[in-house]
């Protein structure tokens, strides 16, 4: 890796202020590092000043109370993935945390750190390889190998985002608070992702002196039932060839409300209004668990080695679908 | 004749004995060749291509001269010469720390015109293929081709028949430890070199003829090494530049590949595509097979496969074709050609066995001439539960569908000459082993020290074994073929026979008894015509007074057989909506004579299992056809198998005579053809491609319905 400063953060405003000596890439936060990291050593990026987050105080907090979660943005994903009260009530976000990498990563990794990481996409990890995240010309995915790619939304950019954290909280509702040198502001975690079509370079609507400090998440209602599946190659540490985080609302087998948000599919986490409208208001059965997996895959355009994953994800919506109702 | 003698008379060979190395590697107090750490040493860093064909037209060297604390910098490479794949060498920095040769290497400037590339074996056969291979036109080696019998007449007389088409793409060989190297020239002729190899003497001669030094002021050390499979034989360039930039620098220089490097350059298995034409007669015998495939083992030959396998095919022809392409040189890997050929004729086996109606097992009994397998099915099928098979494949109900399957292997293993050792018997008792050979993994310190332990009626831990040394001049072969314990155990047991002999031609006056009717006992030794006549090893030994016993051996070829056979079980669940495949039980039955190590044996049956498993589910490098780059130079997408992978692996050693085989690499032969004919069995789709990956499954799913 190239060489860099260290700071210690002392407060939010004077990493603000650090941030805003320029623009993306020359001052980077780090907190567990476990993505970041890897980034330095392979030279995709050479940030000239690093601001360790993790000597802020009170940020890494779990609080659970009726109205919901508040979680710090350097809670680790093992302190989520164990936490009692997610287990019990917020089981989408306990699994997703413990689907995450492998206890050594999650022990470290952070939950503003998982929500911020960058793709996995091997085109973008290959540091000769200039691809249009990068600012190239094109995104080698299209006429390249594209197993690992997006079969939605990924135009014109085919990485997936591989947070495993981000669909279960979009799931669950969360909103994220995010400090910038003009306050603190608030948005639905759903809005905080984007799409490559509005910004090829980025995954997320944060401006380069802003960070994310803390995410909320509203209690859950009665007789929620929630599940995260993921599919993988290998049992750990694996990405997800796809998942699906799912949360139902249910009286008895009919489904009041859902929210199914999609992961490994999509440069972004991918709310499947279409899965939901499915199974919303319905009785769930074979036939409308069925549905739900065809409506949610119907606008997908896989790549040359992607098909399968339009089949899996169909076939992952629909077994949450079968779950809710069991 | 000599003899390992009967089972019921021997202490320790063929019984569970932990290796005696076990302690040190846990607690990391073995030092591997990446431990070792000399005073005032160099690091070494190699500058690899990142292009995958291209002709040097300039390297720049003064910037990363000019670094501080860059102490040499060389190049690798003649402008004007080709690069002809992705991490080939083009210069090399020593330098004061390992970060400030890697900044080095950033600073060396290369001006290369690139040259049109082909990566995949379609590309490079295709008619208007770049040719990269001025020596083979359309990037393809003359064809090997064998003929057995007439095919035609076989065809004509066959009731079915199958034709397939089946893939296994090019692995790598992911040893735990990469390539790499410490040297140190002691002066400018004598010359020390700590070497991760599994041939310490080959190494040796290597760095003597290159440097032109005598072979005997050049010492190759390897206590310890983590894993070669094939691919460390000789020093490869790496180890070349790392002894240069030591005699430049007049430093000790430590050069280990990186994880990247270990993949790009390191050497790898060859693919294999065969489409085979095979036929049957009505009562199952397999009687006329037609293949032709190809393969590539990079920018070099050597892609060969077997085939037909291990099943006897009166009328035969094979054609098999090499494949260039710009990516690195492959290397012997665990079994060469035998794991491919093995996966494609055993799914074959299974094809033809369902267009006949006949079961898969019994279909093998028909054509397997191999006795020891013949044994090893009705062993192995009693212990997966044969029976349990879907015998309609894919009619399980339920969204998780088990199948079972199984595949076969054949192998050599029967050592060779070439092995110089010493047994010493010192006047305190103490006793010392010593051999060049060097432990790739299998534990053979262990087994030498049973071997003597046993001969000597000592205890294992009683004796000092020192292998993984070029010093003491006692020359023996690389680890290669699964030849190290058939090669060097007779010899071992021969110079503990003799150096036993010589003690008791010693004491024999003492004891008052001929020579002929001594015997070692638990630490004693004692007459077998009057057993009052005892004394204890100590007090034999100090007969000896200032002297020592110490004595040489000889290969018998009685102590050691060529030829193992193998067959293995698989058990599989497939999810059928994810397309996830869990192997939940292996079964492998492996021949292999006399086991001196029955624990270590197992370990080694384990291990070839579980890289068996990589190979049918996991593991496959990805070459970008655009960039001409591998996209899975890391292991995070190149994937090999963890502990969530292992299923349930029961080793049977089938141990039918008393003479040495070794078993290093068949193991993991019969595996990948064991768990693709479990698949189909579960599923009632066939994968005729490697590795078996939920995208294939679910493909195949699709499209059967």
């Amino acid at each position: 890796m190239e060489k860099f400063s260290y700071v210690n953060a002392t407060s939010l405003e004077q990493v603000t202020s650090l941030l805003s000596e320029s623009g993306w890439g020359e001052v980077m936060l780090i907190a567990g590092g476990t993505d970041l990291l890897a980034e330095l050593k392979e030279y995709i990026e050479t940030p000239k000043t690093l601001v360790n987050l993790k000597t802020l105080p009170g940020m890494d907090g779990i609080e659970a109370d009726a109205s919901g979660l508040k979680i710090g943005a350097l809670a680790t994903v093992a302190d989520i993935a164990m936490h009692p009260t997610i287990q019990h009530h917020y089981t989408v976000l306990s699994q997703a945390a413990g689907s995450v990498a492998t206890p050594q990563i999650r022990n470290v990794g952070t939950l503003g750190g998982n929500l911020c990481q960058r793709p996995r996409c091997w085109y973008y990890r290959d540091e000769t390889t200039n691809c249009l995240k990068k600012g190239g010309d094109i995104c080698y995915a299209v006429d390249g190998l594209s197993k690992y790619h997006a079969i939605l939304g990924g135009d014109p950019v085919y990485i997936v985002h591989p947070s495993d954290l981000a669909p279960a909280l979009i799931a669950l509702g969360a909103s994220v608070e995010i400090v910038g040198p003009e306050g603190v502001k608030n948005m639905s975690l759903e809005e905080f992702f984007t799409l490559p079509a509005a910004n090829p370079f980025r995954e997320n609507v944060l401006e380069p002196n802003e960070i994310v400090v803390e995410v909320s998440v509203p209690a859950p209602k009665p007789n929620t039932k929630s599940f995260y599946l993921k599919a993988q190659e290998k049992g750990a540490p694996d990405f997800a060839l796809s998942s699906v985080a799912g949360v139902f609302e249910m009286d008895g087998k009919t489904c009041k409300t859902a929210s199914i948000v999609l992961g490994g599919v999509a440069p972004a986490p991918w709310r499947s209004k279409e899965a939901e409208a499915a199974v919303t208001g319905k009785m769930i059965d074979e036939s409308v668990s069925q549905q739900a997996g065809a409506d949610a895959v119907k606008d997908a355009q896989p790549l040359n080695d992607n098909a399968y994953k339009v089949t899996l994800t169909q076939n992952l919506v629909s077994r949450a679908a079968m779950m809710a109702a069991s | 004749m000599a003899s390992w003698g009967e089972a019921s008379e021997s202490r320790l060979i063929g019984k569970r004995v932990t290796r005696l190395s076990g302690k040190d590697k846990v607690t990391g107090k073995a030092k591997y060749t990446f431990d070792i750490n000399e005073p005032g040493m160099l690091y070494g860093r190699i500058l690899r291509s990142e292009t995958p064909h291209a002709t040097v037209m300039g390297i720049d060297l003064s910037e990363a001269e000019a670094l501080p604390g860059v102490k040499a910098v060389i190049p690798l490479i003649e402008v004007g010469n080709k690069l002809r794949y992705q991490g080939q060498e083009i210069a090399a920095v020593a330098a004061e720390t390992d970060d400030i040769a890697k900044d080095a290497i950033r600073l060396i400037y290369v001006d290369l015109e690139e040259l049109p590339h082909v990566v995949t074996e379609a590309d490079a056969m295709a008619a208007d293929a770049p040719q990269i291979r001025e020596d083979w036109a359309g990037n393809q080696s003359e064809p090997n081709i064998r003929e057995d019998g007439d095919i035609n007449a076989g065809f004509a007389e066959a009731a079915v028949d199958v034709e397939a088409t089946y893939h296994t793409p090019v692995q790598t060989h992911v040893c735990l430890e990469t390539h790499g190297h410490v040297a140190k020239w002691e002066d400018d002729q004598n010359l020390t070199v700590w070497a991760s190899t599994q041939g310490v003497f080959g190494v040796r001669n290597d760095f003597a003829q290159h440097f032109e030094l005598p072979a005997n002021q050049v010492r190759v050390i390897t206590e310890h090494m983590g894993g070669g499979f094939g691919s460390k034989f000789g020093p490869g360039t790496e180890g070349r530049t790392a002894v240069e930039l030591a005699r430049i620098t007049g430093k000790a220089v430590k050069l280990m590949l990186t994880r990247k490097a270990e993949h790009l350059v390191a050497g790898n298995r060859p693919s294999m595509t065969q489409s085979v034409r095979a036929g049957a007669t009505r009562d199952g015998r397999l009687i006329a097979y037609d293949m032709k495939g190809y393969g590539t083992g990079g920018i070099s030959s050597g892609a060969g496969f077997t085939g037909p396998y291990v099943y006897h095919v009166p009328n035969s022809r094979a054609e098999r074709v090499n494949v260039a392409v710009n990516a690195g040189n492959q290397r012997a890997m665990r079994a060469p050609g035998h794991p491919q050929g093995a996966f494609a004729m055993d799914s074959l086996m299974d094809e033809l066995a369902e267009k006949l109606g006949m079961n898969p097992l019994e279909f093998r009994r028909i054509n397997d001439p191999n006795e020891v397998r013949q044994a090893q099915y009705t062993l192995g099928a009693q212990e997966i539960g044969w029976h349990r098979r879907n015998s309609v494949p894919g009619s399980g109900t339920g969204v998780e569908k088990r199948g079972i399957g199984l595949g076969s292997g054949q192998w050599g293993g029967g050592g060779g000459r070439g092995t110089e050792a010493r047994v010493t018997i010192n006047a305190d008792g103490t006793v010392e082993a010593v051999t060049g050979t060097q432990d790739i993994g299998t534990g053979v310190r262990t087994v030498i020290a049973m071997i003597v332990a046993e001969e000597f009626g000592l205890e294992t831990t009683d004796v000092r074994v020192k292998v993984g040394d070029s010093q003491p001049g006692l020359p023996s072969g690389g680890s290669g073929g699964s030849q190290t314990t058939p090669s060097v155990a007779p010899v071992i047991k021969t110079a503990a026979a003799a150096a036993k002999q010589k003690l008791f031609e010693r004491i024999a006056p003492l004891l008052e008894a001929p020579v002929g009717d001594l015997r070692v006992g638990t630490g004693t030794i004692y007459v077998v015509s009057d057993r009052t006549k005892t004394i204890t090893w100590k007090q034999a030994a100090g007969q000896l007074g200032m002297e020592s016993i110490s004595e040489g051996g000889t290969w018998e070829e009685d102590l050691r057989q060529n030829g193992a056979a193998g067959t293995q079980f698989a058990e599989v669940e497939i999810d059928t909506q994810t397309g996830a495949i869990r192997v939940v039980k292996i079964v492998a039955v492996q021949d292999c004579g006399l086991a001196i190590n029955r624990l270590t044996t197992e370990s080694q049956i384990n291990g070839g299992v579980i890289m068996g498993l990589g190979q049918a589910l996991l593991e496959e490098r990805f070459m970008d056809p655009v960039t001409g780059r591998m996209l899975n130079a890391n292991l995070e997408d190149y994937k090999v198998p963890g502990t969530f992978e292992i299923p349930e692996i029961k080793s049977i050693v089938f141990d039918t005579h008393r003479k040495v085989t070794g078993v290093g690499e068949p193991p993991c032969i019969p595996t990948p053809g064991a768990i693709a004919n479990a698949v189909y069995n579960a599923i009632g789709v066939r994968i005729r491609s490697l590795p078996i990956t939920p995208d294939k499954i679910l493909d195949a799913l699709a499209e059967k319905a």
